[in-house]
């Protein structure tokens, strides 16, 4: 069966559209909020929505997403809640989601009722910065012929076995990491990232998403040029607390930008 | 063949960690894919300079003019009277450079660093020690210096902050989480992820991504190659007993590996191996470091390993009056260590290591460090039930200068 993540690519590409992926962090500062942030990014265009499950040590990101987790634990919010969150949107909406987290969150849960649970919510994707495919053997065979994708990233620091080995464990796309660093740092791309991006395709047919770092409409059109979808996280998580109309427009800005 | 340890076990221990960097079921690389390469390179990097005869004869000459290898093996005599049981010898890194075993594993990762053409070396720290040691040999290498430090344990290891900055190093206070040695390594693997191509990150104990925790205790194991030479020459035969405190563990292992196949001169019992963790205020949820009495398996800051965490997996906050215990997870190998049984895990908590750090430094005129006093404090209540032909090393594993200041003010005493 094909994940909804692929369905959506597939459907972009016949639109010779490219996706616009957000990212919030669940329950910052409530689940409430989440949920009418799910509404307001679906309103404005995403393709795919990327829900942050809240971890006390997210070595992957900057300060803006490490404010938005402590602001979710603080609120209780837990991979519980999020799960049963997504479970309840499903009722009313089939968009793509894709929880992001760190890895001790899964295997606390514990991996299997992890993924069972993950799939029978409608939860369509998983990304967790912290465990390459080297460590994902257990995850990466319980969702063999699963409808959930476990996307793994690349970086600008990938060697070519690396990027072979991250391709061969990717399903539903793989993230490419912008720059060299965490979340929310400056966007300073490499003049090579075209070419790195060529260099990933010629050897997988997977869609590629780009993020970490992109904030303007103008940092998003230029990734847009050469990837399939692009990833904004940080400068959404830092707008989720001011007025909704500044949002929405910055929502509608980035959508527009992503071609 | 040792009847303690099964065959495989016997086996396990020797070739540990595995070529995935497990040990058993610890250990591991749970680090974002930017930081994979550098790792993969270190690995290698580090597998060649075992074998290269010009390194090891650095390394090995630096041992001695510099750091001040071999650390001497005292006994303790008054001690060991006032206790009137054991026969207790003290490691002494205490008095290698910079005044704890840290430098050990700092020089040599130092080197290597040099080597591999880093330019520049970042290190966590929590007591100070490990990022003193990093700053040492970043000034002796001449490489550029940046050290995370927890904003409390800055407050509270003042004087090691201004020891950083003499020796050249940028010190970066972190105010966010708890402030103390686990956020310090978060912004440590946050610089290194954006820096990677020119910084060598020195992690300062036996934790982190492989092959972090093998390297460090390789680097460490001089510890205990001296002392089983040392114990061998002065008593003849070896220690029943072996003591080290465990923050994240590299003292210890330092100490222990040497012997973990080894059994007691005068019966087939192995040597009684104790990792001491910090009790803090008693082991309830936030007031102490104790892993192994309160933690379980989890995976943190690139290792699988006891962990304190709540249900849905986020990390403790801990308590310790020991900046250098105070921290969250425990390095791999020993959470393998314990759950062969090769290795007894105990704690001690504030009080008890305070006391032991005023009975040392009365009895003996040794100031230890407030780390190694929690080992100590294990000493102090072992030694009165063995007997007097039974020999405990306890690894005095740094000294206390750093320490006089915060235990001035806990008694309420201004210098």
């Amino acid at each position: 069966m094909k994940s909804r993540i692929a369905a959506k690519f597939q459907a972009l590409r016949h639109q010779n559209r490219k996706a616009f992926i957000p990212y919030i962090m669940a329950g910052d500062p409530d689940m409430l909020r989440t949920r009418e942030l799910v509404g307001i990014l679906e309103d404005c265009g995403a393709d795919i929505i990327e829900l942050g499950v809240p971890f006390s040590d997210p070595l992957a990101d900057g300060p803006t997403i490490q404010a938005a987790a402590q602001r979710a634990l603080e609120s209780g919010t837990t991979m519980h809640t999020v799960i049963d969150f997504v479970s309840s949107l499903r009722k009313c909406t089939q968009i793509p989601i894709i929880l992001m987290t760190y890895y001790n969150s899964i295997f606390k849960y514990g991996d299997q009722r992890f993924i069972e649970d993950a799939i029978a919510a409608g939860v369509d994707g998983i990304i967790v910065p912290d465990l390459p495919p080297d460590e994902a053997q257990g995850l990466l065979q319980l969702t063999r012929k699963r409808p959930l994708d476990i996307i793994f990233l690349l970086a600008p620091t990938s060697t070519d076995e690396r990027i072979r080995k991250v391709v061969h464990a990717s399903r539903g796309f793989i993230y490419y990491v912008s720059i060299t660093g965490i979340t929310g740092s400056k966007l300073s791309l490499e003049p090579s990232i075209a070419e790195r991006l060529a260099h990933v395709r010629a050897v997988s047919d997977l869609p590629i998403a780009v993020g970490f770092g992109i904030s303007t409409p103008e940092d998003a059109s230029m990734i847009a040029g050469f990837a399939d979808g692009v990833i904004v996280g940080s400068a959404i998580v830092r707008r989720t607390s001011e007025n909704d109309e500044d949002l929405k427009q910055y929502l509608q800005s980035l959508r527009q930008a992503i071609r | 063949m040792h009847a303690y340890l099964s065959d495989r076990e016997g086996l396990i221990i020797r070739k540990i960690p595995d070529k995935r960097g497990y040990f058993g079921a610890y250990g591991g690389r749970f680090v974002p894919e930017t930081l994979m390469p550098a790792l993969l390179e270190l690995e290698k990097a580090y597998a060649v300079s075992k074998k290269d005869a010009d390194f090891q004869a650095e390394l090995a000459h630096l041992r001695k003019t510099y750091i001040g290898r071999p650390t001497p093996l005292y006994f303790a005599k008054r001690l060991t009277a006032d206790l009137g049981g054991a026969k207790i010898y003290l490691k002494r890194e205490d008095l290698a450079h910079t005044g704890a075993h840290k430098i050990n594993n700092a020089i040599g990762q130092a080197l290597l660093a040099k080597k591999m053409g880093k330019k520049r070396l970042i290190a966590e720290t929590g007591a100070g020690q490990h990022g003193v040691a990093t700053a040492t040999g970043a000034a002796l290498a001449g490489l550029e210096c940046e050290i995370y430090m927890g904003s409390d344990d800055v407050a509270r290891q003042s004087l090691n902050v201004f020891r950083m900055r003499l020796l050249g190093a940028r010190v970066n206070e972190v105010t966010i989480g708890s402030r103390t040695l686990k956020d310090a390594i978060n912004e440590g693997l946050r610089d290194w992820t954006a820096n990677v191509r020119t910084t060598h990150y020195v992690m300062g104990t036996v934790f982190g991504p492989h092959p972090f925790p093998a390297m460090v205790r390789d680097f460490q194991a001089v510890i205990g190659r001296e002392a089983k030479k040392q114990i061998l020459a002065s008593e003849g035969r070896l220690p029943d007993y072996l003591i080290a405190c465990v923050g994240g563990g590299s003292n210890a292992i330092g100490l222990f590996y040497e012997f973990l196949l080894d059994t007691q001169s005068r019966s087939d019992r192995p040597i009684t191996m104790i990792g001491v963790e910090a009790g803090g205020r008693g082991i309830s949820a936030g007031e102490h470091a104790a892993r192994f009495a309160g933690g379980s398996i989890g995976v943190l800051q690139g290792t699988k390993s006891y962990l304190l965490q709540d249900d849905d997996g986020n990390v403790l906050g801990t308590h310790s009056v020991s900046a250098g215990l105070d921290y969250a997870a425990v390095g791999p190998e020993h959470a393998f260590l314990k759950d062969s049984g090769r290795v007894q895990y105990s704690y001690a908590t504030d009080d008890e290591a305070l006391a032991a750090f005023d009975r040392l430094a009365r009895h003996e005129g040794i100031i230890p460090a407030l780390e190694s006093s929690h080992a100590l404090a294990e000493a102090i209540k072992l030694g009165p039930r063995l007997s007097k032909d039974e020999i405990i090393i306890v690894n005095l594993s740094g000294r206390g200068d750093k320490d006089v200041q915060h235990v001035a003010r806990l008694r309420g005493e201004a210098l």
